[in-house]
């Protein structure tokens, strides 16, 4: 058995319905912390983006508490997210079976499974949303410590800052879009967020969405 | 001959103030109603050529906004302190300058601040609703309480002008003592000048004034005497008189033409609209598709599929 699919923790129960383990304790802890600060992030910046946004600043206290507590909640955000990103990277690798799933997205998007390739425990959506949510924290948080005017101002220039918040902000718009699809993919696809909330799936959303990691976690071929 | 400049004193009997919300014709990331009356535009004008370095107007804009600056160290200049601060709002700069045709060593000194733009950079970039104010007399004002301190305004500004306070965490600038000239006075600073190298009054005056003072200048050899009243930014509401007014970089780097940087006008601009649409084309898809799709839901079969697969195995640890 290849094993490249399966993380810690991954295992079957059988029963009526069969359940499988999908995340530990720890792993749904570290991504709660991470959704959190990423939905703060979004609603203290988004305040700053756009003067109709503005009374966002109000949930957090006005506009300085909001402007001083965003970067901070970036720096919870990005140690929070390497954790999930040591656990998950692995699983999250591109595999030959991908590029199928991914020119077949009409399949997708009309819930024909039987036309796709069977997948592991990610599919190709999953890994896309994982590896730009990847690359926007690091554009984020790079450019988000240029615009940290109250602890390195001194570090940049004034055009160095100005190009920071445009990238920044033109990043932010991009996670946001990439967290939409997220969680909409997780409400869509029914049986998904208990994933996230009990730690376990049903037996049956393994067979229909990631049948190659169900197979591997029984022990037998990965077809 | 040239006029001066005599600053009136103030009525002491029945002041009325004029400059209130109903002047403003810019309100920071919100909009403000057209005026009904708009004031006479006014600006002050800095006479680079009748500067003497004294720094009376450092002191008595320390003066007039209740601010004290710390004592500094020695930087190697006369500037002092070293840059302008969130105390400072004004600053002579000094450059020793070699005319390259004369060989005359030139001591320029430029006094430095807000040049009130008629097109704020400050205020385009500013994302507070109403921390940054312009009145219809040219006037760009910081309007403290709802300053948050993000530091937009400095990367809006062409000048490099704002600074923020590290103790209230707000930006501070030249008011152009915007509550002198409310109640008929002029700027401190202006009132301070032992040489009347600062003048204040309307901008048509100004304009005037430093005309005259820019013949009197050629006349006596300074050939690219000008007005700084820069146009890409729509114009100032404070302008210098300078004796190289083709070369303005050699005065303490006055940029030669200064606008609102592409880089912000791109931010505040198309990122902000596209940027909107983008979520807002995301959400309404995701909300069509279920909408036409219906939930994705696990059948009776997937299940069955599961149980046959993993019928009879253990739990697999
Ligand atoms: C990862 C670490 C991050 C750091 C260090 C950071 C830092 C900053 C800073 C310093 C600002 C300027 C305002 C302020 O001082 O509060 C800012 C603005 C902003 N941030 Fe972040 N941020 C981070 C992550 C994020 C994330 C994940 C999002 C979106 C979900 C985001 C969205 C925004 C937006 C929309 C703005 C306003 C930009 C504008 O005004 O156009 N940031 N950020
Ligand atoms: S000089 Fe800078 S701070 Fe002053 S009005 Fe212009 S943009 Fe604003």
């Amino acid at each position: 058995m290849t094993a490249y699919d399966v993380e810690p923790g991954d295992s079957v129960h059988p029963g009526d319905p069969v359940t499988v383990d999908r995340y530990t304790g720890w792993a749904r802890v570290n991504h709660w912390i991470t959704a959190t600060c990423l939905v703060l992030l979004a609603l203290s910046g988004l305040a700053l983006f756009s003067p109709a946004l503005f009374f966002l600043t109000d949930l957090f206290g006005g506009g300085q508490v909001t402007r001083a507590i965003h970067p901070w909640l970036g720096v919870i955000l990005f140690f929070s997210f390497a954790g999930l990103f040591i656990r998950f990277w692995r699983a999250n690798l591109w595999k030959a079976e991908d590029g199928t799933w991914l020119a077949r997205l009409n399949a997708v998007l009309t819930a024909h499974e039987e036309r796709l390739p069977e997948v592991g425990k990610y599919n190709a959506g999953q890994k896309a949303v994982f590896w730009l949510m990847s690359i926007l924290i690091i554009i984020l948080i790079s450019s988000g410590l240029v615009m940290w005017d109250q602890y390195f101002y001194g570090y940049t220039s004034i055009e160095q800052k100005r190009i920071a918040v445009l990238v920044h902000s033109m990043a932010a718009v991009a996670i946001i879009c990439v967290w939409i699809v997220h969680v909409y993919a997780a409400i869509w696809v029914r049986g998904t967020v208990r994933a996230m909330t009990l730690g376990s799936v049903t037996g049956g959303w393994a067979w229909r969405h990631h049948r190659k990691w169900l197979r591997e976690l029984v022990g037998g071929k990965t077809s | 001959m040239a006029f001066e400049f005599e600053l009136p004193n103030p009525n002491t009997v029945n002041p009325t103030t004029t400059l209130s919300d109903a002047d403003l014709v810019r309100r920071s990331a919100s909009s403000v109603p057209e005026p009904a009356k708009k004031l006479t535009p006014v600006a002050k004008l800095i006479d680079v050529s009748k500067c003497i370095g004294c720094k009376a107007c450092q002191s008595a804009c320390l003066e007039w906004n209740d601010k004290r600056q710390d004592v500094g160290v020695f930087a190697g200049s006369y500037d002092n302190p070293a840059d302008l601060t969130p105390d400072m709002f004004t600053l002579m700069r000094f450059t020793e300058w070699v005319n390259p045709e004369t060989q005359n060593l030139e001591w320029l000194i430029r006094k430095d601040g807000c040049m009130h733009c008629e097109d704020p950079g400050c205020l385009k970039a500013c994302p507070a609703p109403g921390a940054i104010v312009q009145y219809s007399n040219g006037i760009v004002d910081f309007v403290h309480e709802n300053c948050i301190g993000c530091g937009y305004c400095i990367r809006g500004c062409p000048f490099n002008i704002p600074r923020i306070s590290q103790v209230d965490h707000k930006a501070y600038k030249c008011t152009l003592c915007s509550d002198r000239v409310a109640v008929g006075q002029g700027p401190a600073c202006a009132k301070a000048c032992p040489t009347h190298a600062i003048t204040f009054g309307t901008k048509a005056e100004m304009q005037q004034h430093a005309a005259d003072r820019i013949k009197d200048l050629k006349s006596r050899g300074f050939q690219n005497a000008g007005l700084y009243d820069p146009p890409g930014v729509g114009g100032t509401h404070v302008m210098y008189v300078l004796h190289h007014a083709d070369k303005p970089e050699i005065y303490a780097n006055l940029p030669s033409k200064p606008r609102i940087s592409s880089i912000v006008e791109w931010w505040k601009g198309p990122t902000r609209y596209l940027g909107l649409a983008a979520m807002g084309v995301f959400a309404a898809i995701g909300f069509f598709h279920h909408l036409v799709e219906g939930p994705n839901k696990v059948s009776r079969e997937d299940e069955e599929s599961a149980k046959r697969l993993a019928g009879g195995r253990s739990a697999q640890s």
